[in-house]
């Protein structure tokens, strides 16, 4: 699809993006962060139950976990969770570091900070978060970065506990590790300002690289999510919740705004059909005395468990579950899931409908079923299949979903699947989650505190890029630079050093990434080494080629001392050298007499290699193997 | 509608900007300070915050405080005030289920949330109550009645003995168990008063409370009032007890009787612990199970006895080293008529205390000595020091609970000024308060970190 095609379509897409931050401890809990565990000591177990919202309603989502009756099973590990994570002590004070981080990003979005952060809950009832909600607050507001010829708008950005790991999620059994529950996460809020779906990317990585130029935040899988809001013309603000990397934001969005278009045109064709939410019409029929002899599997298996099969008849929806929605994704996709999800039948195949082609019932088992339930040519018939309860919360939802057609898209949070398209997670929740934590006070941000934080301020990276590039610093290092926690340093050692800025950049990006292949630590090298090596090679201390060695030594000292260095190799000696691997050499067997300079050069290069310039070794190994052939 | 309320809790410089710009509380505005402009609706402010800052609900749902001497303008675009009640639905009815009453004291055992203040609305008619927890209908006919709305530490001898009067009268009407509705904090101090003034029920009583509240997703409560509503409807334990849970995980509760009870932990759901004994039985969504024999059974007549008769003037000593006579002195000198001494290890105080100890017994006022470290029973034989309190005049309690034994020692001289008189009404047991014997899994705090203990909480639901 052309960005044409994706103005057609009214493609419009925002995005919420999650980053840990680096603390040494959670954000309401003085649990350590960032510590992982693959063992549990412990489960806890908990319902998660709706409470009323305004209206005396119980909102969608609450209700869609009412329904799905999970029992949330919570693994935790002593050292990484406390009473705190269990919703069994009241929270402490905020984490003031993770907040001054916060802060921070949002100034480097141009947000404007909040005078008083009041602390919120928000409401999540798939147990991810123990007490059933998250502790969120707003940082700042406001906000734009720079693309293209635009700006991408920040509406918000806010401070809040991350939640668990989930592990599995089976019938009606959910589990999750807890130790990552509590740990300080930043959110990020565009307005939906990107027209195509590798515009979002551009920006999510844009938005990333900002937040990691603080040198402030975790890296590493996990410690960043996305959850990209998609919507096409006439459709609805659909959110993909956990895209785990920005390389699949593309085909994620595409494949989502294909959905809503595709669903938009299935309301057309019920239209065409004559239905609507008023004429819309099924019904239910218990079908497993019919089907008791089914050879088909999963039916067959659960006749045998004394489980109940139902035949939902949806009239007039002949060939509509084969409706395409995404790439390979046909409605029945939709309906499937939302039996997987709500009714926990969450083993698949959980239904199958008399417009699919492959093989499951016999034909005479359809038959037989179309005329007990008394279907139509014109209707579609799906069976769904569990313990009576599970099998008639399915049958509902068959329905729901399938009424739902007539109105379009359902608002509904969905997830990322591996294949590019989305799946249901669960309905979109009310608009009414929000509300104030009484548990803890709002808390004041004097102008001091936010004055504290704006004058360490580093300059914006796309300022930082702007002046690589008229620095001639090569495309590949430019970035990780501009988002390194190097980058003053590197300001310092061109402007203050007059180091050579692509030989300071090479040695900032790509030399700590050689260090770890030679199996040294280059997080032990720190501004006054780099300084320290700096001011030696300016010195004429050590040579161009002797920098990374320089580091490489630094890292096992832990400092950077001149009597450390190997001493420096004078012409004189140099001379001396070459002739000894010239006799060295002499004496190999070489395949073929034209190497020997390139041996040559090797065997001096190994006892000289950063204790004098290598281009003053050529020219003396041509000098002097020149002489010889004389 | 006064002033205060279309400012509601603003003060100082947040209220002179409202003013200045004519916005009140709940008016849909956008407020412009000198680097960023914000859209919401003006909140009001708890009364305890500071006069600095203007709260808004901003469209995300989210609250912020805005420093009011920042604010350049503030633009209306209306206003709209929010009035909140509980969705009612009716109870339903069904001839063949028991008669429940519940009674409230306060505290909120169901609610609804005022999601914009975050104030929450108690739930507590039968139809709000099946409006948030529809199962109670599967389990009786429910009736309630609100007694009192105060919380838990405000709870005291007039509250006890207006709880204790209205058990009386729903017992004559042949309601078929009783669940009160309480704080958590002091129910246990209620749970034993009503031990003492409700004697004889020929139904169960049962309190229960929660330690999350119920705008949680959460909460303990839905879960505890279901086991206290199942436990007052189908149990036939015709005590005064405390249902709540058992593990900190939504599982079972555990049923404790009313004078061996105590919370012992400020926040965990787990709180209430039988100490020195095993409690009653164990309560499920689906069965309640009995620990124990002896407790006293269901009867189908109406006759209770109700006596609560109560002197006020009682108090808890706490000894700590190097106390000072004047701690006694002083009660004595204000006219209070009993003490309960919570004495460390076996019940001792230091001599110093000696001479106002004496001074309170020729006083004529009843001193009674428990153990602060709750389980063990006082024994004043094994030291000396103890044999001299004792002829003191300080009477031990056996293993009666601190909490309990002051509750006891005011209904106790509620009967009679006679000394002796008290003294035996305090070491007869009315309902388990002192037990001949402590069982030896009466005793059970494990102790983290230990092997055995590591593995038993690995494979047992905490």
């Amino acid at each position: 699809m052309t960005d044409e095609d994706y103005k057609f379509v009214g493609f419009m897409s925002g995005l919420e993006i999650h980053q840990q931050l680096m603390t040494k401890k959670k954000l309401f809990c003085r649990c350590p962060a960032g510590m992982y565990n693959h063992h549990y000591d412990a489960e806890i177990l908990r319902h998660m139950r709706p409470t009323l919202s305004e209206l005396g309603e119980y909102d969608g989502t609450a209700l869609m976990e009412f329904k799905t009756k999970k029992e949330i099973i919570y693994q935790i590990n002593r050292e990484s969770v406390c009473t705190y994570e269990m919703d069994d002590t009241p929270p402490f004070e905020i984490n003031d570091d993770a907040l001054d981080i916060a802060i921070e990003i949002g100034m480097l979005y141009n947000s404007a900070t909040i005078d008083e952060i009041h602390i919120a809950r928000k409401q999540y009832l798939d147990g991810s978060i123990p007490t059933g909600f998250q502790r969120t607050a707003i940082v700042s507001v406001g906000g734009q970065i720079p693309y293209k010829d635009r700006q991408i708008n920040i509406i918000q950005l806010s401070i809040e506990e991350d939640s668990c790991r989930e592990i599995s999620d089976t019938g009606h059994r959910r589990v999750y590790v807890a130790d990552r529950l509590g740990m300080p996460l930043i959110e990020t809020v565009t307005a939906p300002d990107m027209k195509t779906p590798e515009e979002v990317a551009e920006v999510c990585k844009i938005l990333s690289n900002i937040v990691k130029s603080t040198g402030k935040v975790r890296t590493g899988a996990g410690a960043a999510r996305e959850d990209v809001n998609v919507s096409v013309e006439g459709g609805t603000r659909i959110e993909i919740k956990g895209v785990p990397s920005i390389k699949r934001i593309p085909l994620l969005t595409y494949n989502e705004a294909m959905r809503q278009w595709n669903l938009l045109r299935l309301r057309e064709e019920l239209g065409k059909r004559g239905i609507t939410t008023e004429t819309f019409a099924s019904k239910t029929d218990d079908v497993t005395r019919i089907l008791r002899k089914a050879l088909y599997q999963p039916i067959a298996n659960a006749i045998s468990e004394e489980k109940s099969v139902y035949a939902v008849t949806l009239r007039r929806f002949k060939g509509l579950l084969n409706w395409k929605t995404q790439t390979e994704t046909y409605f029945s996709k939709e309906i499937s899931d939302r039996v997987r999800v709500i009714a926990c039948l969450t083993t698949l195949p959980n239904i199958i409908h008399s417009d699919s082609t492959s093989e499951t019932i016999s034909i005479a088992e359809w038959q037989k079923v179309k005329k007990t339930v008394g279907a139509t040519e014109e209707d579609t018939v799906v069976i769904t299949w569990g313990n009576a309860i599970d099998a008639n919360t399915s049958a509902k939802e068959i329905i729901i979903r399938a009424k739902e057609a007539t109105i379009g898209i359902p608002s509904e949070t969905r997830q990322a699947q591996k294949d590019g398209t989305t799946g249901f997670e669960r309905i979109l929740p009310g608009a009414d989650r929000m509300y104030p934590d009484t548990d803890l006070p709002p808390k004041r941000i004097p102008a001091g505190r936010k004055n504290i934080i704006r004058s360490g301020l580093h300059e914006p990276i796309w300022e930082r890029e702007k002046w690589y590039k008229s620095l001639g610093i090569p495309a590949d290092v430019m970035e990780p630079l501009a988002i390194s926690k190097n980058a003053a340093l590197f300001k310092k050692a061109v402007n203050e050093l007059g180091i050579n800025p692509i030989l300071a950049a090479v040695a900032l990006i790509q030399y700590p990434k050689r260090l770890k292949k030679m199996k040294a630590d280059p997080e032990q090298l720190n501004e006054e080494i780099f300084l320290g090596i700096f001011r030696a090679f300016n010195l004429g201390l050590i040579s161009r080629e002797g920098i990374i060695r320089a580091m490489f030594d630094a890292t096992k000292y832990g400092s950077f001392e001149l009597e450390h260095l190997a001493p420096t190799v004078d012409e004189n000696s140099l001379e001396k050298i070459i002739q000894s691997s010239i006799s060295e050499v002499k004496k190999m067997k070489l395949f073929n007499d034209n190497n020997f300079e390139k041996v040559l050069t090797g065997n001096v290069m190994n006892k000289v290699r950063g204790r004098i310039d290598g281009k003053l070794v050529i020219k003396f190994i041509k000098k002097i193997s020149g002489e010889n052939k004389k | 509608m006064t002033n205060n309320d279309l400012y509601k809790g603003y003060k100082g410089g947040a209220l002179e900007t409202l003013k200045k710009f004519e916005a009140l509380v709940w008016c849909d505005v956008e407020i412009i300070t000198g680097d960023a402009m914000f859209k919401g609706i003006i909140l009001p402010r708890s009364e305890t915050s500071d006069h600095l800052h203007i709260v808004l609900k901003l469209i995300s749902g989210y609250n912020i405080g805005v420093a009011a001497d920042t604010v350049k303008n503030i633009k209306i675009f209306g206003r709209k005030e929010a009035h909140y009640k509980i969705p009612e639905k009716a109870f339903p009815y069904d001839p063949v289920k028991p008669r429940v009453k519940l009674i409230g004291t306060g505290g909120t055992i169901a609610s609804r949330l005022d999601y914009r203040t975050g104030a929450v609305i108690p739930a507590f008619t039968p139809g709000e109550l099946y409006g948030s927890v529809p199962e109670l209908a599967d389990i009786c006919n429910l009736e309630t009645e609100k007694l009192y709305g105060v919380f838990s530490e405000n709870m005291g001898p007039e509250q006890w003995m207006g709880v204790a009067n209205a058990i009386g009268k729903e017992i004559e009407k042949g309601v078929q168990g009783i669940v009160i509705g309480h704080g958590t904090d002091t129910m246990h101090h209620t749970a034993a008063a009503l031990s003492f003034m409700v004697q004889d029920s020929p139904v169960p009583i049962v309190m229960v409370g929660s330690q999350r509240s119920s705008d949680r997703p959460s909460s303990d409560a839905a879960l505890n009032l279901m086991h206290s509503v199942k436990t007052a409807a189908e149990s036939d334990i015709a005590e005064v007890l405390v249902c709540m849970f058992g593990p900190t995980s939504d599982d079972y509760g555990l049923l404790h009787r009313g004078t061996r009870v105590r919370k012992m932990h400020s926040s965990y759901r787990s709180t209430f612990r039988t100490i020195g004994d095993i409690p009653v039985a164990m309560v499920s969504r689906e069965k309640i199970t009995p620990l124990r024999t002896d407790y006293k059974k269901r009867r189908t007549d109406n006759n209770v006895k109700i006596n609560t008769a109560f002197e006020e003037m009682v108090s808890i000593v706490y000894y700590y080293p190097n106390m000072k006579p004047d701690i006694v002195d002083s009660l004595i000198d204000n006219g209070y008529k009993g003490i309960v001494i919570a004495g460390t290890g076996l019940g001792h105080v230091n001599k110093p205390l000696y001479p106002a100890l004496k001074r309170a017994r020729d006083n004529n006022i009843a001193v009674y000595m428990t153990v602060q470290t709750l389980w063990g029973y006082v024994q004043m034989y094994v030291y000396d020091t103890g044999r001299d309190m004792m002829e003191l005049g300080v009477v031990p309690t056996a293993n009666m609970l601190p909490e309990v034994a002051y509750v006891k020692l005011g209904w106790a001289l509620g009967q009679t000024s006679d000394i002796e008189e008290v003294k035996k009404i305090m070491l007869t047991p009315i309902n388990g308060e002192i037990t001949e014997r402590e069982p030896s899994n009466g005793y059970l705090i494990y102790q983290g970190g230990i092997p055995e203990v590591e593995a038993f909480i690995s494979k047992h639901r905490k």
